[in-house]
């Protein structure tokens, strides 16, 4: 049988399409800002606490201080870029951390969706052949590790937590409160990255939809029935979720950089 | 004059053929095949029965898409478009547009039916539930039994996988059963081996077909492919039912 085949006439091959290219180019762009090794960072020199870190780079494990437009050595969790790392992979502490939330997001219920339709084919379309597989096995074979997608949660919800951080430290220059457009844009990356981990179907399932019963035995509604259906109402919107923190958190990168090279301005209240 | 290229044929095979019909405003597919089959085809095979959306007998594939015939109105398509309708692909022809869904109700026997715990009745003899508990369950009971998302789903269209998944209608039968708040019975394990909850990679075509707007994946199978998880696949719950000899967390 022929891939693509169908009796549709409608453009069914437009979702695969963009969802296919959107994505590949979020990896593209994230795979060459994971290889640069700098211009994470920007503080506009100033010492102190504060500054802009690019989510790509957060949290920094070890810090080259010698790479143009790196965090001072105090945001470093565990000192110096260790001396045994290999000189052929560039010392780039968004190597070391982007599995975490690449792995949250490859094993997500919608990303399954998208992606075994837009690049295994299996199918491409409703009501459109895909790539026949004699052997069909689903998620039952070398696919059964999605099956741990909430364990790629439990990573996603502490990088909730660190890049929440990081935004409050987007409003801070040399110990200095104040606004950037910088910091609304570091602001704005854990909020939809929360709300796409919040909404996750894992998530929801163990926050009550696990639950037989949401009321018993006493008959009256509980925690976990209101926890549950309000990651019920952002589970409905998943997909929106996903695809705008994912596009976020890639411009929230080129913003820091860009400002870090010195070719963009950042507009803020601190006045340099 | 309104183009239309209609399946007719059996078992042993068919082809399109072409029917050319007045169309008057309002009408619905289903309606074009009655006029077809009272003005040029008295022989045309097609099954309906409410034409009102809630019997699920006239699924079909309405240029290439699974659909209901009489909830989609011909004013969907252009003037100049031909509407083809074709049976459903996934199950056996009769003849012309009706097929033989016998599979899906051999599924359906299949599944251990709903057994409430007789100690919970009440005084007067009646089950009590409250309502946020069977919300969940009310939205599966919509089902029309129309297949059409049985009809779409690859694992038994295209994969051709009858024998290892039992398909998204019966998803959420089990679904419904699963988290009843009355009902006793563990169909877990048989929803991991002997329904194959593993088998679906959740591509959602059964919920973008589904006439009543069922969510068909986030309510049904996605909800049974985690409590399959929590019983087999997760390793701290495993590990803490083994120590603490407790069936669940």
């Amino acid at each position: 049988m022929i891939i693509g085949k169908t009796n549709r006439t409608d453009n069914w091959w437009f979702e695969p399409l963009w969802t296919g290219i959107g994505f590949f180019a979020f990896v593209i762009y994230t795979t060459w800002a994971m290889l640069q090794a700098n211009y994470y960072w920007w503080d506009a020199g100033a010492n102190g606490f504060g500054g802009y870190l690019s989510p790509f780079y957060s949290p920094l494990i070890f810090i080259n201080p010698l790479a143009q437009g790196s965090a001072p050595m105090d945001h470093s969790w565990f000192g110096f870029w260790p001396e045994w790392w290999p000189s052929l992979i560039p010392a780039s502490p968004a190597i070391l951390i982007l599995a975490g939330p690449l792995s949250f997001r490859m094993t997500c219920y919608y990303y399954r969706k998208f992606y075994y339709r837009a690049y295994f084919m299996s199918p491409v379309a409703c009501a459109v052949k895909g790539v026949s597989q004699k052997h069909y096995k689903g998620e039952t074979a070398l696919l059964i590790f999605q099956n741990l997608h909430r364990y790629t949660l439990y990573i996603a919800l502490g990088f909730v937590v660190i890049l929440s951080y990081d935004a409050i430290l987007g409003f801070f220059r040399n110990g200095q409160l104040g606004i950037g457009v910088g910091s609304i844009i570091l602001l704005i990356n854990p909020i939809l990255l929360a709300g796409y981990a919040f909404g996750c179907h894992a998530f929801r399932h163990l926050s009550g939809g696990k639950l037989d019963c949401f009321s018993c035995p006493s008959g009256k509604q509980k925690i976990r029935y209101k926890l549950w259906k309000g990651v019920s109402w952002l589970n409905g919107e998943h997909m929106l979720w996903a695809w705008a923190s994912m596009i976020w958190v890639a411009f929230a990168d080129i913003y820091v950089r860009m400002v870090a090279m010195g070719n963009w301005t950042d507009f803020n209240t601190w006045g340099y | 004059m309104r183009n239309f290229r209609i399946f007719r044929g059996d078992k042993s095979g068919g082809k399109m053929l072409d029917y050319q019909i007045e169309v008057d405003k309002g009408m619905v597919v289903l309606d074009a095949i009655h006029r077809i089959q009272t003005e040029q085809a008295n022989d045309l095979a097609v099954r309906w029965n409410c034409k009102a959306g809630k019997c699920g007998s006239c699924s079909v594939e309405i240029n290439g898409i699974p659909k209901l015939s009489c909830m989609t109105r011909m004013n969907e398509y252009g003037p100049e478009e031909t509407v083809s309708i074709r049976p459903l692909k996934t199950f056996p022809i009769m003849k012309d547009l009706v097929t033989d869904v016998l599979w899906n109700y051999e599924q359906n026997k299949k599944i251990v039916p709903f057994t409430p715990d007789p100690n919970l009745k009440n005084k007067n003899g009646d089950y009590v539930m409250m309502q946020e508990d069977i919300d969940r369950i009310q939205e599966f009971r919509k089902c029309i039994e129309c297949f059409l998302c049985q009809n779409v789903c690859h694992i038994l269209r295209d994969q051709g996988k009858k024998d290892k998944f039992v398909g998204p209608r019966f998803m959420i039968q089990l679904a419904g059963l699963e988290m009843h708040p009355l009902d006793t019975q563990d169909r877990i394990p048989a929803i991991k081996e002997k329904f194959g909850s593993g088998m679906c990679n959740i591509t959602r075509c059964c919920t973008d077909v589904c006439p009543e707007h069922i969510q068909i994946t986030d309510n049904a199978i996605i909800p049974l492919k985690e409590r399959v998880v929590d019983r087999f696949y997760d390793p701290v719950i495993w590990l803490w039912r083994k120590l603490f000899r407790r069936k669940s967390v």
